[in-house]
């Protein structure tokens, strides 16, 4: 497939509800069940290893209306939080059997809980994930509270998590997650030929597909994209940091580009390419996995680093991807995000690395003063 | 409206004695800043002060620092300090106005208040402690440990959680084992155990008395004098004393029908922080209606006591870990919440539920219109939620929550008139 035809695809799968994807898999898988995964890490190679689709459940974007959650979120909390719980409300979650979150912040601990009180039909699972990096029982603990989570899915849905299926997945995603970091290695590379917004769009759709057929996708992308027309333009590399739980909307994407920026390295869906490199496959693949969420783990605002300084790997990512500055791209009311900030655009200063803040909402849909806030800082630098 | 009722200032003692044991505290602090003897700063939720303690090193709480700059209505210029730095508008005042203190120059050297030796993060529950404590350790250059609570997400915690938590313990004592320079002595801890189980008792004997009418104390406004000795002083002497004369002086108060207020007309469970910067003034808005608090959450938050749990000398760090895990507000879901404020309702036979939410913590706050149907629809409690803040003045709108309160009791007191 060419790579515009796969993108076209792309676009179209995440535009339809969460149920509708289910739906249809189960019609080719009778008897299957799906769990889907509230951002950021979530263990999707345990509900494959159970024979189930993981999913990502990642908001009702700009196309929902809220017509319940509002009632039952303030309007202090973000938007991702109140438009995933309208999803339920909504019934467009139809044909998901599973939904799993985890300790990033305090709002997806609550509506953990609320999904679970208002919709019990759903087999919900909250994972904690560790904050003490360093402790010498982390690694028990993390391959404990793995099983835990496996355990719960067998007893739900009767499924069968064995360690020889949980190797076979991890093998399949450790797989995937080296195509896509090759996808952001080429991007690196040659910018003018992947938009942010189309890997964005192949990022988004392997959250919502089946991780066999998306491992062809992308063996099919990685091998068209070098062929692909694109003349490079008079635009700054930036690096996106802040939009690893709310999605933007791919107009705001859009306009980062259009208003002169090559974005060279993000934080988009983070938790779907998690780990620096292949988790191993050994006699423990509980251990395994949760010991690579420690020391294989992308830097993140919703993990606690030991001593590093918050900005230490959003400097590298700078470096490592020849940026020229960040847009912090936190979503309104995102703890994690705002209070990062801080100490990342400290630490940019005293590297001297340019950086904007821009914040948004999933359901933003006009970016014009966006784009005159980054074409101004574009400028700025262009004509320095 | 029926005749004014008025509070009965009852509290002088209790107030007093808490007052005198806070400002003990406080010139502990003061003292150790001078003399360079070892401080640990730690959160209020679900805390371990007692293994700090074991060490003696002076426990730092800058919740409570936040919380007091509130009261005297000095966090405001705090939070836009911190606000100028970078922090957003929708981060947790509370963080903003300790954050802002440092900016200020308001802690450290020269100071009443010590830069912590050790930040200890005891992450139960709060995902902004975790923050929080990353930029106090950064700003301070104190060493920071993350001592991470696994949540509650299941009826009890799992083996797993309690070995996890434990190594911590171990790891933790072996650093303060250093930072102070004293072996760890299991029998102090012990001891300081007992002294922490009896102020529960206490705390907890207080909390059963005001089931009966008229409650001797107000269980949210008048909570505060009690929170500070069980959860910042929680493990001395002088805590467990404290409840000793406070239990004494509210059995007095029982057997004299006395209460907080000069008629009792309805009994209250309020969920949620205080508006500290308005804390008299929000108060007045409930006395007026002769609204007394019979139970709250918020008095919960440093730890359950009032269904039985108490800390055990005999198994000390094992104790320590059930009471971080399980026996606490904050590392248990909101909708376990629900369940301990229906216990509240039916168990304190209260009118009424007044759910206070606030921008800052999210942890109590979000979803709490799920709690409103909850209460409401399915229990059939009349529920009032209404919002402010607990550290920033700016979101306090007096008239708005005077209408939406003098409207509630107003419907209340028709309802009682219409079933008498």
């Amino acid at each position: 497939m060419a790579v515009d035809q796969t993108i076209d695809r792309c676009r179209e799968l995440i535009a339809e509800p969460l149920g509708v994807i289910a739906e249809r898999w189960k019609e080719s898988h009778p008897g299957g069940r799906v769990a889907a995964c509230f951002p950021v890490w979530s263990p999707a190679e345990l509900i494959h290893a159970g024979g189930m689709l993981p999913l990502g459940l990642l908001g009702g974007g700009a196309t929902v209306e809220l017509t319940h959650a509002d009632a039952r979120f303030q309007s202090f909390v973000c938007s991702i939080s109140k438009s995933t719980l309208e999803l339920g409300f909504q019934g467009l979650l139809k044909g998901v059997d599973g939904l799993v979150f985890s300790n990033i912040c305090d709002v997806a601990r609550n509506l953990s809980s609320i999904y679970k009180r208002n919709f019990p039909h759903f087999h919900v699972d909250y994972l904690h994930l560790p904050q003490n990096s360093t402790s010498a029982g982390v690694a028990d603990y993390t391959a404990e509270e793995l099983r835990r989570v496996a355990r719960g899915f067998e007893s739900a849905f009767g499924v069968k998590i064995t360690e020889d299926s949980i190797g076979k997945s991890v093998e399949l995603y450790n797989a995937i997650r080296a195509r896509l970091r090759a996808l952001y290695a080429f991007r690196i590379a040659e910018p003018q030929k992947l938009s942010t917004v189309e890997l964005y769009l192949i990022l988004r759709a392997l959250t919502q597909a089946d991780p066999e057929e998306s491992l062809i996708r992308l063996d099919e992308l990685l091998a068209e994209l070098p062929g692909r027309e694109g003349r490079p333009k008079d635009r700054i590399r930036v690096v996106i940091e802040g939009a690893f739980c709310e999605q933007p909307p791919l107009g705001l994407l859009e306009v980062l580009e259009e208003a002169g920026c090559y974005v060279v390295e993000d934080d988009l869906l983070l938790g779907w390419r998690w780990f620096t490199s292949d988790v191993p496959v050994n006699a423990d693949p509980f251990r395994a996995l949760g010991q690579s969420y420690v020391d294989r783990a992308v830097p993140s605002s919703t993990r606690h680093e030991g001593r590093e300084h918050r900005s230490k790997g959003l400097i590298e990512k700078v470096r490592r991807s020849r940026a020229d500055a960040v847009i912090f791209t936190p979503p309104k009311f995102c703890e994690p995000a705002l209070f990062d900030y801080v100490p990342m655009k400290q630490g940019l200063e005293r590297e001297a690395i340019p950086h904007l803040l821009v914040e948004f909402e999933e359901k933003m849909w006009t970016f014009e003063r966006t784009r005159n806030e980054v074409e101004t800082f574009v400028e700025s630098m262009l004509f320095d | 409206m029926p005749a004014e009722v008025k509070e009965r200032q009852y509290q002088g003692k209790v107030h007093q004695l808490s007052r005198e044991l806070m400002n003990a505290w406080t010139s502990q602090l003061a003292r150790a800043n001078e003399t360079g003897e070892p401080t640990g700063a730690i959160m209020i939720s679900g805390n371990c002060v007692e293994i700090l303690r074991a060490f003696d090193i002076h426990p730092i709480f800058p919740e409570v620092t936040a919380l007091q700059n509130a009261i005297r209505h000095q966090s405001l210029p705090l939070i836009l300090k911190a606000e100028q730095a970078g922090y957003s508008s929708d981060n947790c005042a509370y963080v903003k106005a300790d954050i802002g203190l440092f900016l200020s120059g308001g802690m450290g050297p020269g100071t009443k208040m010590p830069y912590p030796t050790i930040t200890l993060c005891n992450y139960v529950g709060c995902n902004v402690y975790v923050k929080w404590f990353e930029h106090l350790a950064e700003a301070t250059g104190s060493q920071l440990f993350m001592l991470d609570i696994p949540f509650l997400r299941t009826p009890e915690p799992t083996a797993a959680d309690i070995r996890y938590v434990v190594k911590q313990f171990e790891e933790l004592i072996r650093i303060l084992e250093r930072i102070s320079g004293k072996k760890f002595d299991i029998d102090k801890l012990r001891e300081i155990l007992g002294y922490a189980a009896r102020a529960e008792e206490g705390y907890a004997r207080s909390k059963e008395l005001c089931k009966r009418s008229p409650a001797p104390f107000d269980c949210y406004f008048d909570a505060i004098n009690m929170m500070g000795p069980i959860n910042v002083l929680r493990g001395t002497r002088e805590a467990a004393d404290f409840f000793d004369e406070a239990v004494k002086e509210f059995e007095g108060m029982v057997a004299e029908g006395a209460g907080p207020l000069s008629e009792e007309r309805f009994r209250m469970v309020v969920e949620g922080p205080p508006p500290y910067p308005y804390y008299r003034s929000f108060r007045n808005l409930f006395t007026r209606w002769g609204a007394v608090a019979v139970a709250s959450t918020y008095s919960t938050v440093g730890g359950i006591w009032e269904f039985g749990f108490r800390h055990d000398p005999t198994r000390p760090l094992e104790s320590i870990a059930e009471q971080m895990l399980t026996e606490n507000l904050t590392n248990r879901s909101i909708v376990t919440r629900y369940g301990q404020i229906r216990r509240y309702v039916e168990e304190w036979r209260a009118d009424a539920l007044v759910i206070h939410s606030i921008k800052s913590c999210r942890l109590f706050s979000a979803g709490q219109g799920d709690m409103r149907e909850y209460f409401t629809k399915e229990l059939g409690v009349p529920t009032l939620l209404v919002e402010s803040d607990l550290e920033d003045p700016r979101y306090y709108a007096e008239a708005q929550l005077r209408n939406r309160i003098d409207a509630f009791f107003e419907a209340l007191e028709h309802k009682k008139l219409v079933a008498a």
